[in-house]
């Protein structure tokens, strides 16, 4: 009797069906997480303006920034002088990104290929990394003067740091099993290095060159802050002296505009060209 | 040791030419002193299937590396099909333990890129027909262009056999190649390799650390003792050919296997 009792399977729903637990919090699609915190922090900094605990010179209100954000986009729509300043910037950027590109990725693969390399030179490349380097721009400018090139040259030089470890590290990914391989097919270092230790560092490589993206940015602005010019840096810094506090918010806003971008372009050629290696963008699944 | 030389020389005579030649192989790595290797002979005939198996660190990797040309010896001669190895070759197929397939290569592009390298892309481009024909060979018709993350990895490990064979290589050296795999796809791929060993004629050297694995697939099993390594024993199986996996249950294997299981007992009081 009771062994057939054991046997049958009980019907209430509780026993037979396994139900995941799954918190209020796992529920929420990102998407609508993201535009909570963003309203909580906009409803928050409404309530602190409007309510006069800070002064509006030092803080403007989100709307004030939204009506200078809109002022400031139609100048750029209408090719006005801060397209211009826009335009600068984007110069500095894109050719500092191109040349830390180019220097990053051959110090990196000479550092990371030759003994020699990695045993002299990497120490010093690691040294440099950790230094303040914005703290070169005087010389920058000192070097090469106010226009453009003293900011590319900084730009470049912040970036390519990152770039370089991040090579030399991918180049170092590879296992001793791949690398034997290679070895019992006869390839030249040439080869090994081509079909081998670049592909499997790639996913390092575009770390280094997303830490590079950011750092290209700030190396562009902090040159413009120092060195003058005509970039969107100096608006920021005009605007900035002239205690036209919603001017430099709105301004802020539209230059992280043009540094997600090219996060996101960096990252969307990463998924294309290292399309085997799954990376999550948090640490929960989402 | 005199039985066991005598078992060979009586062995030799039944099989084929004498392939692969060790004489007096000696290694002592010089980063640690380590005497991995001492005064090791061995002759691989053709077609033959051979195993070594001993304890963990008695040097079955650096004889296996030694004969691919992947490490010198410290002193010794190797020879394969009278040319001395002094380096990679064409004719050694080489399998190690992880099947280490490049994720950004299809099942396919993996298997020839022993090709690609050696004679370049035209030439890759060539066998990817044979490769096709190896994949059908192994049971992995269909998964031609995929990527190997969505391979198992006794999948993956049957590409990386393909990868070995499509160079035609007259000895497959083979590092514990399946010992990744649970017991089930291990024993079929081994049946697998008993087959694919038979058609292309090829001479195989296996390292493993299963006695039944050794036994079954073997004519002779060298049994190597630690600290120097050196060889023991050669044990020769003469159980009939093809080999199936019933006959893991007759008296013979078990005898056989009790007697390998003895010797590598007694290494250990060494
Ligand atoms: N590259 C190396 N440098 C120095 N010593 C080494 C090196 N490779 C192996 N050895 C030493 O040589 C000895 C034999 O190593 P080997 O890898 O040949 O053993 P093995 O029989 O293959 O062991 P396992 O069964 O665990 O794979 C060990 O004592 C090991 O520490
Ligand atoms: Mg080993």
């Amino acid at each position: 009797m009771s062994v057939t009792q054991t046997d049958q399977p009980r019907d209430t729903a509780q026993d037979t069906v396994w139900v995941q637990d799954v918190s209020f919090i796992d529920s929420i699609p990102r998407s609508v997480a993201m535009t909570f915190v963003l309203l909580v922090f906009i409803g928050s900094w409404q309530m602190a303006t409007s309510l006069g605990l800070v002064s509006p010179i030092i803080l403007p209100t989100p709307l004030e920034t939204l009506q200078d954000m809109i002022f400031v986009g139609k100048n750029l729509l209408t090719g006005g002088y801060m397209l211009e300043a826009l335009w600068i910037t984007l110069k500095e950027v894109f050719y500092g990104f191109a040349l830390a590109i180019f220097l990053g990725f051959t110090l990196g693969v000479l550092v990371g290929e030759t003994a020699f390399g990695e045993k002299a030179v990497m120490p010093y490349l690691v040294a440099i990394d950790t230094m303040p380097k914005v703290a070169f721009a005087p010389l920058f400018v000192a070097w090469l003067g106010f226009g453009i090139e003293s900011k590319v040259a900084l730009a470049a030089f912040i970036a390519t740091f990152p770039i370089v470890v991040g090579t030399a590290a991918g180049l170092h990914a590879a296992d001793e099993n791949a690398r034997m391989l290679f070895k019992t097919m006869g390839a030249s270092r040439m080869q090994t290095l081509i079909k081998m230790k670049l592909p499997t560092g790639l996913p390092q490589i575009f770390t280094g060159l997303k830490i590079g993206a950011v750092g290209v940015m700030a190396g562009a602005i902090t040159g413009e802050f120092l060195g003058g010019g005509k970039g969107f840096g100096e608006l920021i810094r005009i605007a900035a002296s002239q205690l036209n506090t919603p001017r430099v918010f709105s301004l802020i806003l539209y230059l992280s505009l043009v540094g997600l971008a090219l996060y996101v372009l960096v990252t969307w050629t990463q998924r294309k060209v290292v399309f085997w290696h799954k990376e999550r963008v948090g640490a929960h699944d989402g | 040791m005199n039985s066991a030389i005598a078992t060979q020389a009586h062995s030799g005579a039944q099989l084929g030419a004498p392939v692969y030649e060790l004489s007096n192989v000696s290694k002592t790595y010089a980063r640690n002193q380590v005497v991995a290797l001492d005064d090791v002979s061995l002759t691989l005939r053709k077609s033959s299937f051979s195993s070594v198996i001993g304890s963990s660190g008695c040097g079955k990797s650096t004889l296996l590396k030694i004969m691919a040309g992947l490490i010198p010896p410290t002193s010794g001669r190797v020879v394969l099909q009278d040319r001395p190895v002094t380096g990679p070759r064409r004719d050694i197929g080489m399998m190690f333990q992880h099947a280490t397939l490049f994720p950004w290569r299809t099942a396919v592009e993996n298997i020839v890129l022993p090709i690609e390298i050696r004679d370049g892309r035209a030439a890759a481009k060539k066998a990817l027909e044979k490769a096709h024909e190896l994949l059908d060979i192994v049971g992995l018709k269909g998964f031609e262009n995929v990527y190997p993350n969505e391979l198992s990895g006794g999948m993956a490990q049957r590409a990386s056999i393909c990868r070995m064979l499509i160079t035609e290589p007259a000895v497959l050296l083979l590092d514990e190649p399946f010992s990744a795999l649970d017991e089930l796809s291990r024993d079929m791929m081994n049946m697998e390799l008993q087959r694919i060993c038979r058609e292309q004629h090829a001479t195989a050297f296996l390292v493993t650390h299963s006695i039944q694995e050794a036994v079954i697939l073997s004519d002779h099993i060298y049994v190597m003792k630690p600290r120097p390594g050196r060889l023991a024993e050669i044990v020769e199986v003469d159980l009939p050919r093809p080999r199936t996996l019933d006959m893991m249950t007759t008296p013979k294997f078990g005898a056989i296997v009790d007697y390998i299981r003895g010797l590598l007992d007694k290494g250990e009081d060494m």
